[in-house]
């Protein structure tokens, strides 16, 4: 009976395909297509006379002897310092990471074991840091961070980021203890242990799945961040994605619009590579805050 | 923790109630060979002296959320009383920039909002249909507009409608006008972001959608198909319903989400067309003179903005919970 309620007519299983093929093209055409024309010059990335030179790279070979050519990439990461950027992307990711889920983990743990009624509370402003533009929140940083000097350094822009975040990883991480049936921790008591032995031998062992979510979502976070990041960074400090952003404003002029194409495709391909391997994370993570309504 | 969240907001409604100093102004009498002569310059080590004592400004109450930047009361009344038609008041009212990125932002919401969600399930009934090894692979290409940061994905899209991009060129093609640009009219201009809010955010409405479909009871299913349900009655009355909660949900992400929309803004530079109130915030903040105060007003009133829109749910929350207890 199962298999009948599947069977479709040929005309809706076409139709339904189409579809999907067509959603594909969609979603992944415009990485491929922008990937393959990074090594190309730019006359054939924006082409003027004929589109297929983008496929080709007809000036491409006429300029370096082959159709592809690394010019954009060598251009931005090693005349246009992209490298700094990515360090600083990769420090500031790190540092967010690792303080939001110390203190999510913890503090989450705390709220799902202790008998209060913190849940509520703790969902609304979740809820209203997720709504709030994190921009908001930047002009209200901007004033005290002048007044103190401590503006366009990377520790200021981690603690704004985990501060930003912490609301919402720790409501995720709070759901993802109280699965965790309470006996479990409660039987290592009677057993002796103490709270925290408790906390650091039995509780640790089986959060994994949880924290790899969450941490994910933070990463997500301070990696695609553009507002506090453009607004807190001093430009010797910046990270990627304002770097990119200010690529934009110098590349009209000297044509070099390729150093931007070049870098943005090296900032996806770290997230290509996320999504391929965390993608049921992702996925699970996404839907957890859904199933609960 | 607490602190972090409180003290911004609370910075931002004090700065918000200031304005910049005025620059001291003193009178000076130059005398010359042809005689004295009074002239008015700006004292600037007093002005200096000023700014650094009270860098939060001079106190300026509301007026800087009523002046023409902001909610623009004067200006709104003035428009009101020389309309000659409503769509004339209108059309002024929206050269103001406040009103201006309302507008665009409302607008955003609304669109954006419902097509997101009518995409996203279907692609997810879609995907469902498909075997269990083509699943994983779709999904995986699926997630990629919405993980990709927004001001890249944007500027990835930019690049290709273009006039001299490949989607641009097509599209100067299809309507066989060689001047056809998108950047250069309002209303393709918020077309075209309006599409780009549609293709980054329907994953989300797929992916938890999909998740949605996975736990849909075969019983029913089956005992509607034994009533005689078509297809589409059955993705109508036992489909829709069972994942009707999830389409809240969504709705109410996807209204938080496009109503803060700003980055695709800035990698459309599409701000000649189209600006956001985040956008507003933005631009005051960054250049050469940072309008603090300025940027600050927008902010409450972005705030407030978010807090009807959230008002709704928060009291359906409070509600639920206080049952719950």
């Amino acid at each position: 009976m199962a298999a009948a309620a599947e069977q479709k007519s040929i005309g809706l299983r076409v139709f339904s395909s189409t579809f999907v093929i067509f959603w594909l093209i969609l979603a992944a055409f415009p990485f491929v297509w922008t990937l393959w024309g990074s090594f190309k010059v730019e006359l054939d990335f924006f082409s003027i006379a004929d589109w297929t030179n983008a496929l080709t790279g007809a000036r491409t070979e006429v300029v370096y002897g082959s159709p592809f050519t690394g010019t954009g990439y060598e251009g931005a990461w090693v005349k246009e310092e992209f490298w700094k950027a990515v360090l600083n992307t990769a420090i500031v990711c790190f540092f967010v990471v690792c303080t939001s889920l110390t203190i999510g983990t913890l503090g989450g743990y705390a709220l799902s074991r202790s008998g209060f009624r913190y849940t509520f509370w703790l969902l609304i402003i979740a809820l209203m840091f997720r709504a709030l533009p994190p921009i908001t929140l930047v002009s209200g940083y901007l004033l005290p961070f002048f007044e103190w000097n401590v503006w366009g350094i990377l520790p200021t822009t981690i603690i704004v980021l985990v501060a930003i975040n912490q609301p919402f990883t720790l409501w995720m991480l709070h759901s993802f203890f109280q699965k965790i049936p309470k006996d479990l921790d409660e039987s290592a008591m009677v057993d002796g242990c103490t709270r925290f032995q408790a906390f650091r031998h039995v509780i640790i062992p089986v959060m994994w799945p949880g924290v790899i979510t969450t941490g994910l979502f933070s990463f997500l976070l301070a990696y695609n961040d553009f507002a506090v990041t453009t607004m807190l960074l001093a430009k010797e400090n910046q990270t990627m994605v304002p770097k990119i952003a200010s690529f934009l404003g110098t590349t009209q002029t000297e044509g070099n619009v390729m150093f931007a194409v070049a870098s943005v495709v090296s900032a996806t391909a770290p997230l290509f590579v996320l999504v391929m391997f965390f993608q049921r994370q992702i996925v699970s993570g996404l839907t957890a805050g859904a199933v609960k309504g | 923790m607490l602190l972090f969240i409180a003290f911004p907001i609370v910075s931002v409604v004090t700065q918000s109630l200031h304005t910049a100093h005025d620059q001291v102004i003193v009178e000076v009498e130059n005398c010359g060979p042809f005689g004295c002569e009074k002239e008015v310059t700006v004292d600037q080590e007093a002005t200096r002296k000023i700014r650094e004592d009270q860098p939060l400004g001079k106190w300026a109450g509301l007026s800087v959320y009523l002046d023409r930047g902001h909610l623009a009361f004067q200006e709104v009344a003035e428009s009101w009383k020389t309309r000659d038609s409503l769509s004339g008041f209108f059309s002024a009212i929206t050269n103001l920039p406040f009103y201006r990125a309302m507008s665009f932002t409302l607008t955003f919401v609304v669109v954006v909002t419902p097509m997101t969600i009518i995409l996203g399930f279907m692609i997810a009934v879609a995907v469902n249909a498909l075997n269990q090894k083509l699943k994983g692979f779709v999904i995986f290409f699926s997630l990629l507009p919405m993980i990709v940061t927004p001001l890249i994905g944007s500027l990835i899209l930019f690049w290709m409608i273009d006039s001299r991009g490949i989607l641009g060129n097509g599209l100067q093609w299809i309507f066989d006008d060689p001047n056809l640009s998108l950047k250069a009219s309002t209303g393709l201009t918020w077309i075209m972001l309006m599409v780009y809010g549609i293709w980054h955010a329907a994953p989300f409405a797929f992916v938890v959608f999909y998740a949605g479909l996975q736990t849909l009871p075969q019983d029913t299913l089956e005992s509607a198909m034994i009533d005689g349900a078509t297809r589409w009655q059955r993705i109508r009355y036992v489909i829709i319903p069972h994942i009707m909660p999830l389409v809240t949900f969504v709705a109410l992400i996807q209204l938080m989400d496009n109503f803060r929309v700003f980055e695709p803004i800035v990698g459309f530079s599409a701000e000649a067309h189209a600006t956001s109130l985040s956008w507003i915030i933005f631009n005051d903040l960054g250049g050469e003179t940072r309008l603090l105060s300025s940027a600050a007003a927008t902010s409450v009133l972005t705030v407030i903005g978010v807090g009807i829109l959230l008002s709704p749910v928060l009291v359906r929350t409070w509600r639920d919970f206080k049952v719950k207890v």
